[in-house]
Protein backbone atom coordinates (compact mmCIF):
# COMPACT_ATOMS: atom_id res chain seq x y z
CA UNK A 1 0.00 0.00 0.00
CA UNK A 2 1.42 3.92 -1.07
CA UNK A 3 2.42 6.02 2.33
CA UNK A 4 -0.34 7.55 4.14
CA UNK A 5 -0.88 9.38 7.31
CA UNK A 6 -3.31 8.07 10.14
CA UNK A 7 -5.67 10.13 12.12
CA UNK A 8 -8.18 9.57 14.36
CA UNK A 9 -10.47 12.36 15.62
CA UNK A 10 -12.63 11.76 18.71
CA UNK A 11 -15.31 14.61 17.74
CA UNK A 12 -17.50 15.00 14.66
CA UNK A 13 -16.12 18.85 14.70
CA UNK A 14 -12.41 17.84 14.32
CA UNK A 15 -13.35 15.24 12.03
CA UNK A 16 -15.04 17.73 9.76
CA UNK A 17 -12.29 19.98 10.24
CA UNK A 18 -9.66 17.33 9.14
CA UNK A 19 -11.84 16.57 6.51
CA UNK A 20 -12.12 20.39 5.21
CA UNK A 21 -7.89 20.53 5.47
CA UNK A 22 -7.50 17.40 3.85
CA UNK A 23 -8.82 17.37 0.26
CA UNK A 24 -6.89 13.89 -0.41
CA UNK A 25 -8.67 11.90 2.61
CA UNK A 26 -10.54 9.05 3.07
CA UNK A 27 -12.73 7.39 5.52
CA UNK A 28 -11.76 4.31 7.67
CA UNK A 29 -14.83 2.85 9.40
CA UNK A 30 -14.56 -1.11 9.21
CA UNK A 31 -12.03 -1.26 6.25
CA UNK A 32 -13.19 -4.17 4.68
CA UNK A 33 -13.68 -2.27 1.24
CA UNK A 34 -11.24 0.87 1.75
CA UNK A 35 -8.20 -1.24 2.71
CA UNK A 36 -8.76 -3.05 -0.35
CA UNK A 37 -9.44 -0.02 -2.82
CA UNK A 38 -6.23 1.53 -1.32
CA UNK A 39 -4.25 -2.00 -1.54
CA UNK A 40 -5.32 -2.51 -5.22
CA UNK A 41 -4.64 1.16 -6.49
CA UNK A 42 -8.54 1.71 -6.94
CA UNK A 43 -8.44 4.50 -4.22
CA UNK A 44 -5.78 6.94 -3.38
CA UNK A 45 -4.87 8.52 0.17
CA UNK A 46 -2.92 10.75 1.73
CA UNK A 47 -4.14 10.89 4.60
CA UNK A 48 -6.54 7.80 6.25
CA UNK A 49 -9.19 9.20 9.02
CA UNK A 50 -10.86 6.53 11.41
CA UNK A 51 -14.04 7.67 12.34
CA UNK A 52 -14.13 5.11 15.08
CA UNK A 53 -13.24 7.03 17.94
CA UNK A 54 -16.24 8.84 17.50
CA UNK A 55 -18.87 8.80 19.91
CA UNK A 56 -21.94 9.26 17.92
CA UNK A 57 -20.54 7.27 14.85
CA UNK A 58 -20.43 4.05 17.56
CA UNK A 59 -24.01 4.63 18.88
CA UNK A 60 -26.95 2.25 18.09
CA UNK A 61 -29.84 4.35 19.39
CA UNK A 62 -33.71 2.32 19.30
CA UNK A 63 -36.26 4.98 20.69
CA UNK A 64 -39.29 3.63 22.51
CA UNK A 65 -41.27 4.13 19.53
CA UNK A 66 -38.52 1.68 18.00
CA UNK A 67 -37.51 4.24 15.30
CA UNK A 68 -33.99 3.84 14.89
CA UNK A 69 -30.48 5.39 14.23
CA UNK A 70 -27.42 3.28 13.74
CA UNK A 71 -23.87 5.05 13.50
CA UNK A 72 -22.03 4.89 10.85
CA UNK A 73 -19.34 2.73 11.82
CA UNK A 74 -21.62 0.19 13.68
CA UNK A 75 -19.91 -2.89 12.71
CA UNK A 76 -22.52 -5.42 11.57
CA UNK A 77 -22.05 -7.66 14.45
CA UNK A 78 -23.45 -5.75 16.83
CA UNK A 79 -27.03 -5.23 14.92
CA UNK A 80 -26.69 -8.90 14.48
CA UNK A 81 -26.64 -9.46 18.20
CA UNK A 82 -28.52 -7.06 19.32
CA UNK A 83 -31.57 -8.47 20.84
CA UNK A 84 -34.33 -5.46 20.42
CA UNK A 85 -33.22 -5.48 16.91
CA UNK A 86 -33.50 -9.00 16.32
CA UNK A 87 -36.77 -8.78 17.20
CA UNK A 88 -37.91 -4.97 15.99
CA UNK A 89 -36.11 -5.53 12.73
CA UNK A 90 -35.29 -9.20 11.77
CA UNK A 91 -34.53 -8.06 8.41
CA UNK A 92 -31.92 -5.91 9.58
CA UNK A 93 -30.22 -8.67 12.07
CA UNK A 94 -30.32 -10.76 9.19
CA UNK A 95 -28.68 -8.59 6.30
CA UNK A 96 -25.87 -7.63 8.94
CA UNK A 97 -25.07 -11.02 8.83
CA UNK A 98 -25.20 -11.70 5.56
CA UNK A 99 -22.07 -9.46 4.61
CA UNK A 100 -19.35 -11.12 4.26
CA UNK A 101 -18.36 -13.65 7.09
CA UNK A 102 -17.75 -13.82 10.75
CA UNK A 103 -14.73 -11.54 10.79
CA UNK A 104 -15.64 -9.26 8.78
CA UNK A 105 -18.82 -8.36 10.12
CA UNK A 106 -16.98 -7.70 13.57
CA UNK A 107 -14.93 -4.93 11.35
CA UNK A 108 -17.84 -3.82 8.39
CA UNK A 109 -20.65 -1.32 9.08
CA UNK A 110 -23.65 -0.49 7.23
CA UNK A 111 -22.54 3.29 7.02
CA UNK A 112 -19.46 1.74 5.08
CA UNK A 113 -21.78 -0.21 2.80
CA UNK A 114 -24.07 2.79 2.05
CA UNK A 115 -20.93 4.98 1.59
CA UNK A 116 -19.07 1.97 -0.71
CA UNK A 117 -22.36 2.56 -2.97
CA UNK A 118 -21.81 -0.53 -4.32
CA UNK A 119 -24.65 -1.54 -7.23
CA UNK A 120 -24.95 -5.11 -5.10
CA UNK A 121 -25.09 -3.88 -1.26
CA UNK A 122 -26.96 -5.91 0.59
CA UNK A 123 -27.98 -3.50 3.02
CA UNK A 124 -29.13 -0.92 0.72
CA UNK A 125 -32.42 -2.40 -0.63
CA UNK A 126 -33.45 -2.90 2.75
CA UNK A 127 -32.79 0.71 4.01
CA UNK A 128 -34.85 2.25 1.05
CA UNK A 129 -37.70 -0.40 1.80
CA UNK A 130 -37.41 0.96 5.39
CA UNK A 131 -37.62 4.47 4.38
CA UNK A 132 -33.99 5.45 6.27
CA UNK A 133 -32.33 8.40 5.54
CA UNK A 134 -28.91 8.91 5.60
CA UNK A 135 -26.99 11.96 8.10
CA UNK A 136 -24.68 13.78 6.71
CA UNK A 137 -22.44 16.26 8.31
CA UNK A 138 -20.22 18.43 6.62
CA UNK A 139 -18.50 22.37 6.57
CA UNK A 140 -21.89 23.57 5.89
CA UNK A 141 -23.77 22.08 8.56
CA UNK A 142 -26.05 18.44 8.70
CA UNK A 143 -28.42 17.43 5.93
CA UNK A 144 -30.69 14.33 5.08
CA UNK A 145 -30.74 12.74 2.49
CA UNK A 146 -33.57 9.78 1.69
CA UNK A 147 -31.13 6.54 1.22
CA UNK A 148 -33.19 5.93 -1.84
CA UNK A 149 -32.05 9.51 -3.75
CA UNK A 150 -27.77 8.49 -1.60
CA UNK A 151 -26.20 6.36 -4.59
CA UNK A 152 -25.95 8.07 -7.71
CA UNK A 153 -23.55 5.98 -9.85
CA UNK A 154 -21.17 2.22 -9.24
CA UNK A 155 -19.09 3.81 -6.47
CA UNK A 156 -20.49 7.14 -5.79
CA UNK A 157 -22.85 8.99 -3.72
CA UNK A 158 -24.56 12.43 -2.70
CA UNK A 159 -21.46 12.81 -0.53
CA UNK A 160 -20.26 16.50 -1.18
CA UNK A 161 -16.23 17.25 -0.30
CA UNK A 162 -15.84 17.49 3.04
CA UNK A 163 -19.06 15.26 3.93
CA UNK A 164 -19.23 12.72 6.35
CA UNK A 165 -21.93 10.16 6.82
CA UNK A 166 -23.03 10.37 11.18
CA UNK A 167 -26.01 7.61 11.00
CA UNK A 168 -28.26 6.47 9.47
CA UNK A 169 -31.90 6.47 10.73
CA UNK A 170 -35.47 4.26 10.26
CA UNK A 171 -38.07 5.98 11.19
CA UNK A 172 -40.57 4.19 13.42
CA UNK A 173 -42.60 1.54 11.58
CA UNK A 174 -46.69 1.58 11.59
CA UNK A 175 -48.30 -0.62 13.34
CA UNK A 176 -49.22 -4.24 11.85
CA UNK A 177 -45.66 -3.61 9.41
CA UNK A 178 -42.98 -6.36 8.48
CA UNK A 179 -39.78 -5.86 6.60
CA UNK A 180 -37.75 -8.56 4.33
CA UNK A 181 -34.21 -8.82 2.21
CA UNK A 182 -33.52 -11.80 0.25
CA UNK A 183 -30.37 -12.07 -2.28
CA UNK A 184 -29.84 -14.94 -4.47
CA UNK A 185 -26.44 -16.58 -4.35
CA UNK A 186 -25.06 -19.60 -5.84
CA UNK A 187 -23.34 -20.71 -2.48
CA UNK A 188 -24.70 -20.64 1.04
CA UNK A 189 -22.79 -17.79 2.34
CA UNK A 190 -19.98 -15.04 1.67
CA UNK A 191 -20.94 -14.14 -1.68
CA UNK A 192 -22.29 -11.09 -3.64
CA UNK A 193 -25.90 -10.71 -4.61
CA UNK A 194 -26.58 -12.02 -8.11
CA UNK A 195 -30.00 -10.18 -7.54
CA UNK A 196 -31.27 -8.86 -4.34
CA UNK A 197 -34.90 -7.51 -2.98
CA UNK A 198 -35.77 -5.74 0.08
CA UNK A 199 -39.69 -5.05 1.24
CA UNK A 200 -41.37 -3.72 3.44
CA UNK A 201 -45.53 -3.58 4.20
CA UNK A 202 -47.78 -2.04 6.34
CA UNK A 203 -51.63 -3.79 6.90
CA UNK A 204 -54.25 -2.22 8.18
CA UNK A 205 -57.76 -3.77 8.61
CA UNK A 206 -56.70 -6.83 6.38
CA UNK A 207 -55.52 -4.45 3.21
CA UNK A 208 -52.26 -3.55 2.78
CA UNK A 209 -51.70 0.41 3.75
CA UNK A 210 -48.65 0.58 2.69
CA UNK A 211 -45.42 -0.95 0.63
CA UNK A 212 -41.76 -0.38 -0.47
CA UNK A 213 -39.36 -2.49 -2.67
CA UNK A 214 -36.33 -1.79 -3.85
CA UNK A 215 -33.61 -4.43 -5.93
CA UNK A 216 -30.31 -4.44 -6.18
CA UNK A 217 -27.44 -5.79 -8.63
CA UNK A 218 -29.59 -5.16 -11.32
CA UNK A 219 -28.94 -1.36 -12.13
CA UNK A 220 -26.12 0.85 -11.57
CA UNK A 221 -26.94 1.86 -8.19
CA UNK A 222 -29.32 -0.18 -5.88
CA UNK A 223 -32.96 0.49 -7.65
CA UNK A 224 -35.95 1.57 -5.91
CA UNK A 225 -38.99 0.90 -7.51
CA UNK A 226 -42.18 3.07 -6.34
CA UNK A 227 -44.40 2.03 -8.53
CA UNK A 228 -43.89 -1.70 -7.18
CA UNK A 229 -45.07 -0.71 -3.61
CA UNK A 230 -47.68 1.75 -4.59
CA UNK A 231 -49.35 -0.89 -6.55
CA UNK A 232 -50.33 -2.57 -3.90
CA UNK A 233 -51.71 0.35 -1.39
CA UNK A 234 -55.70 -0.84 -1.04
CA UNK A 235 -55.37 -4.11 -1.97
CA UNK A 236 -55.89 -7.88 -0.19
CA UNK A 237 -52.81 -9.21 0.28
CA UNK A 238 -53.07 -11.57 -2.31
CA UNK A 239 -50.66 -13.85 -4.37
CA UNK A 240 -51.70 -12.60 -7.65
CA UNK A 241 -51.15 -8.84 -6.12
CA UNK A 242 -47.43 -9.48 -4.51
CA UNK A 243 -47.17 -10.98 -8.52
CA UNK A 244 -47.85 -7.85 -10.38
CA UNK A 245 -45.85 -5.87 -7.99
CA UNK A 246 -43.29 -8.27 -8.17
CA UNK A 247 -43.69 -7.66 -12.57
CA UNK A 248 -43.11 -4.40 -11.69
CA UNK A 249 -40.20 -4.32 -10.36
CA UNK A 250 -38.53 -6.76 -12.89
CA UNK A 251 -39.70 -4.03 -15.18
CA UNK A 252 -37.85 -1.42 -13.66
CA UNK A 253 -34.91 -3.38 -14.10
CA UNK A 254 -31.80 -2.62 -16.61
CA UNK A 255 -29.50 -5.53 -15.29
CA UNK A 256 -26.31 -6.34 -17.33
CA UNK A 257 -24.76 -9.55 -17.77
CA UNK A 258 -21.82 -10.20 -16.01
CA UNK A 259 -19.79 -13.24 -14.40
CA UNK A 260 -22.30 -13.72 -12.37
CA UNK A 261 -25.72 -13.85 -14.03
CA UNK A 262 -26.60 -13.05 -17.91
CA UNK A 263 -29.01 -9.95 -17.94
CA UNK A 264 -31.62 -12.96 -18.90
CA UNK A 265 -31.47 -14.78 -16.06
CA UNK A 266 -31.32 -11.70 -13.84
CA UNK A 267 -34.22 -10.18 -15.00
CA UNK A 268 -36.33 -13.32 -14.27
CA UNK A 269 -35.25 -13.70 -10.61
CA UNK A 270 -35.94 -9.71 -10.09
CA UNK A 271 -39.94 -10.95 -10.03
CA UNK A 272 -38.85 -14.29 -8.22
CA UNK A 273 -37.08 -12.42 -5.80
CA UNK A 274 -38.88 -9.50 -5.09
CA UNK A 275 -42.31 -11.47 -4.90
CA UNK A 276 -40.52 -13.95 -1.72
CA UNK A 277 -38.85 -10.73 0.00
CA UNK A 278 -42.65 -9.18 -0.14
CA UNK A 279 -43.93 -12.53 0.89
CA UNK A 280 -41.82 -12.69 4.36
CA UNK A 281 -42.26 -8.87 4.54
CA UNK A 282 -46.27 -9.73 4.27
CA UNK A 283 -45.49 -12.69 7.08
CA UNK A 284 -43.86 -10.74 9.43
CA UNK A 285 -46.35 -7.77 8.73
CA UNK A 286 -49.34 -10.32 9.95
CA UNK A 287 -47.35 -11.56 12.80
CA UNK A 288 -46.71 -8.38 14.15
CA UNK A 289 -48.77 -6.22 16.54
CA UNK B 1 6.89 8.06 3.61
CA UNK B 2 4.75 9.27 6.57
CA UNK B 3 6.04 9.48 9.80
CA UNK B 4 6.69 5.78 11.89
CA UNK B 5 3.79 5.62 15.10
CA UNK B 6 4.48 3.78 18.15
CA UNK B 7 1.47 1.61 18.87
CA UNK B 8 1.48 0.02 22.19
CA UNK B 9 -0.71 -3.40 22.35
CA UNK B 10 -1.39 -6.48 24.03
CA UNK B 11 -0.62 -9.71 22.37
CA UNK B 12 -1.32 -12.85 23.96
CA UNK B 13 -1.57 -11.46 27.15
CA UNK B 14 1.97 -9.46 27.23
CA UNK B 15 2.77 -5.90 26.29
CA UNK B 16 3.95 -5.41 23.16
CA UNK B 17 5.12 -2.25 21.85
CA UNK B 18 5.70 -1.79 18.19
CA UNK B 19 6.82 0.75 15.26
CA UNK B 20 5.30 0.67 12.11
CA UNK B 21 3.80 2.96 8.88
CA UNK B 22 0.37 4.14 9.13
CA UNK B 23 0.41 2.15 5.72
CA UNK B 24 1.01 -1.41 7.24
CA UNK B 25 -1.37 -3.73 7.80
CA UNK B 26 -1.79 -5.87 11.56
CA UNK B 27 -0.55 -8.31 9.55
CA UNK B 28 2.63 -7.39 8.52
CA UNK B 29 2.98 -6.06 11.77
CA UNK B 30 2.44 -8.79 13.38
CA UNK B 31 4.88 -11.02 10.83
CA UNK B 32 7.28 -8.92 9.67
CA UNK B 33 7.88 -6.53 13.01
CA UNK B 34 6.56 -8.06 16.03
CA UNK B 35 8.12 -11.41 14.97
CA UNK B 36 4.60 -13.63 15.07
CA UNK B 37 4.20 -15.58 11.52
CA UNK B 38 1.81 -17.93 12.83
CA UNK B 39 -1.10 -15.70 11.06
CA UNK B 40 -0.71 -16.29 7.03
CA UNK B 41 -0.95 -13.62 4.04
CA UNK B 42 -3.10 -15.78 1.47
CA UNK B 43 -5.19 -13.46 -0.62
CA UNK B 44 -4.95 -10.18 1.20
CA UNK B 45 -8.37 -8.66 0.38
CA UNK B 46 -10.32 -10.46 3.42
CA UNK B 47 -11.60 -13.62 1.75
CA UNK B 48 -9.24 -16.60 2.63
CA UNK B 49 -9.19 -16.20 6.15
CA UNK B 50 -5.72 -17.48 6.78
CA UNK B 51 -4.52 -13.94 9.01
CA UNK B 52 -7.44 -14.50 11.17
CA UNK B 53 -6.62 -12.84 15.00
CA UNK B 54 -8.64 -11.61 17.35
CA UNK B 55 -9.02 -8.48 17.98
CA UNK B 56 -10.61 -7.05 21.38
CA UNK B 57 -14.00 -9.93 21.59
CA UNK B 58 -13.98 -9.90 17.66
CA UNK B 59 -11.88 -12.12 15.16
CA UNK B 60 -10.84 -10.04 12.43
CA UNK B 61 -8.70 -10.62 8.97
CA UNK B 62 -6.01 -8.88 9.60
CA UNK B 63 -4.93 -8.26 6.20
CA UNK B 64 -8.30 -5.59 6.68
CA UNK B 65 -6.97 -3.58 9.85
CA UNK B 66 -4.10 -0.62 10.15
CA UNK B 67 -1.15 -2.05 12.85
CA UNK B 68 -2.11 1.58 14.26
CA UNK B 69 -5.24 0.35 14.86
CA UNK B 70 -4.52 -2.18 17.21
CA UNK B 71 -3.46 0.92 19.77
CA UNK B 72 -4.92 0.18 23.06
CA UNK B 73 -6.39 -2.85 22.19
CA UNK B 74 -5.91 -6.84 23.02
CA UNK B 75 -4.91 -9.37 20.24
CA UNK B 76 -4.84 -13.02 20.13
CA UNK B 77 -3.03 -14.79 17.41
CA UNK B 78 -2.47 -19.01 16.76
CA UNK B 79 0.98 -18.65 18.93
CA UNK B 80 -1.10 -17.60 21.83
CA UNK B 81 -3.53 -20.59 22.36
CA UNK B 82 -1.31 -23.57 23.50
CA UNK B 83 -0.13 -23.40 27.31
CA UNK B 84 3.29 -24.09 27.38
CA UNK B 85 3.88 -27.74 25.76
CA UNK B 86 0.52 -28.19 26.39
CA UNK B 87 -1.67 -27.97 22.93
CA UNK B 88 -4.85 -26.11 23.25
CA UNK B 89 -7.99 -28.63 22.62
CA UNK B 90 -9.07 -27.34 18.84
CA UNK B 91 -4.91 -27.96 18.34
CA UNK B 92 -4.94 -31.59 19.39
CA UNK B 93 -8.43 -32.17 17.80
CA UNK B 94 -6.96 -30.78 14.64
CA UNK B 95 -4.09 -33.29 14.92
CA UNK B 96 -6.04 -36.38 16.09
CA UNK B 97 -8.58 -35.98 12.88
CA UNK B 98 -6.26 -34.90 10.71
CA UNK B 99 -7.50 -31.42 10.06
CA UNK B 100 -4.83 -30.14 8.15
CA UNK B 101 -2.40 -31.12 5.20
CA UNK B 102 -0.66 -28.05 3.99
CA UNK B 103 -1.16 -25.75 7.11
CA UNK B 104 -1.63 -22.53 5.36
CA UNK B 105 -4.71 -21.98 6.84
CA UNK B 106 -4.42 -23.94 10.02
CA UNK B 107 -3.83 -20.72 11.89
CA UNK B 108 -6.68 -18.65 11.11
CA UNK B 109 -9.32 -21.75 11.42
CA UNK B 110 -7.65 -22.06 14.92
CA UNK B 111 -8.55 -18.54 16.08
CA UNK B 112 -11.88 -18.40 13.95
CA UNK B 113 -12.55 -21.59 16.25
CA UNK B 114 -11.75 -20.46 19.14
CA UNK B 115 -14.10 -17.71 19.02
CA UNK B 116 -17.00 -19.92 18.01
CA UNK B 117 -16.46 -22.30 21.31
CA UNK B 118 -16.29 -19.53 23.57
CA UNK B 119 -19.59 -17.42 21.84
CA UNK B 120 -21.40 -21.43 21.38
CA UNK B 121 -19.81 -23.92 23.50
CA UNK B 122 -21.64 -26.27 21.49
CA UNK B 123 -22.44 -25.38 18.10
CA UNK B 124 -24.27 -27.55 15.76
CA UNK B 125 -22.58 -28.34 12.27
CA UNK B 126 -24.50 -25.70 10.44
CA UNK B 127 -23.39 -22.89 13.01
CA UNK B 128 -19.80 -23.83 12.52
CA UNK B 129 -19.83 -24.13 9.20
CA UNK B 130 -21.10 -20.32 8.37
CA UNK B 131 -18.81 -18.99 11.31
CA UNK B 132 -15.92 -20.63 9.90
CA UNK B 133 -17.67 -19.78 6.04
CA UNK B 134 -15.01 -16.80 5.94
CA UNK B 135 -11.60 -19.24 6.48
CA UNK B 136 -10.51 -21.25 2.59
CA UNK B 137 -8.92 -24.50 2.78
CA UNK B 138 -7.78 -26.04 -0.41
CA UNK B 139 -6.87 -29.07 1.05
CA UNK B 140 -9.01 -30.95 3.46
CA UNK B 141 -12.77 -30.40 2.18
CA UNK B 142 -13.59 -28.74 5.13
CA UNK B 143 -15.14 -32.08 6.84
CA UNK B 144 -12.13 -33.25 9.24
CA UNK B 145 -12.02 -29.64 10.27
CA UNK B 146 -15.88 -29.40 11.53
CA UNK B 147 -15.01 -32.96 13.04
CA UNK B 148 -12.13 -31.35 14.73
CA UNK B 149 -14.22 -28.58 16.14
CA UNK B 150 -16.86 -30.54 16.96
CA UNK B 151 -14.43 -33.23 18.76
CA UNK B 152 -12.69 -29.86 20.79
CA UNK B 153 -16.07 -28.94 21.76
CA UNK B 154 -16.57 -32.25 23.49
CA UNK B 155 -13.68 -32.45 25.33
CA UNK B 156 -13.71 -28.84 26.61
CA UNK B 157 -17.25 -29.20 27.80
CA UNK B 158 -16.41 -32.64 28.92
CA UNK B 159 -13.38 -31.41 30.72
CA UNK B 160 -15.33 -27.97 32.09
CA UNK B 161 -18.40 -30.53 33.42
CA UNK B 162 -15.64 -32.48 35.39
CA UNK B 163 -14.62 -29.70 36.88
CA UNK B 164 -17.36 -28.22 38.20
Amino acid sequence: MKAFDYAAPASLPEAVGLLASQPAARLLAGGTDLLVQLRSGRKQADVVIDVKKIPELNEITLAPDHSLTIGAAVPCYRLTDHPAIRTHYPALAEVASWIGGTPIQGRASLGGNLCNSAPSADSIPLLIALSASAHLIGPAGRRSVPVEAFCTAPGRNQLAPGELLVAIHIPAPAPHSGAAYLRFIPRNEMDIAVVGAGASLTLANGLIAAARLALSSVAPTPLFVPAAGESLIGQAPTPAALEAAAQLAQAAASPISDMRGSAAYRRHLCAVMARRALELALARAQESK
Amino acid sequence: MSAKVQVQTTINNEPVEFLCEPRQSLLECLRDIVGLTGAKEGCGDGNCGSCTVRLGDRIVTSCLVLGVEAAGQSITTVEGLAHGNTLHPLQKAFLENAALQCGICTPGFLIAADALLQKHPQPTEEQTRFWLANNLCRCTGYDKIIRAVQAAAHEINANSGAAQ
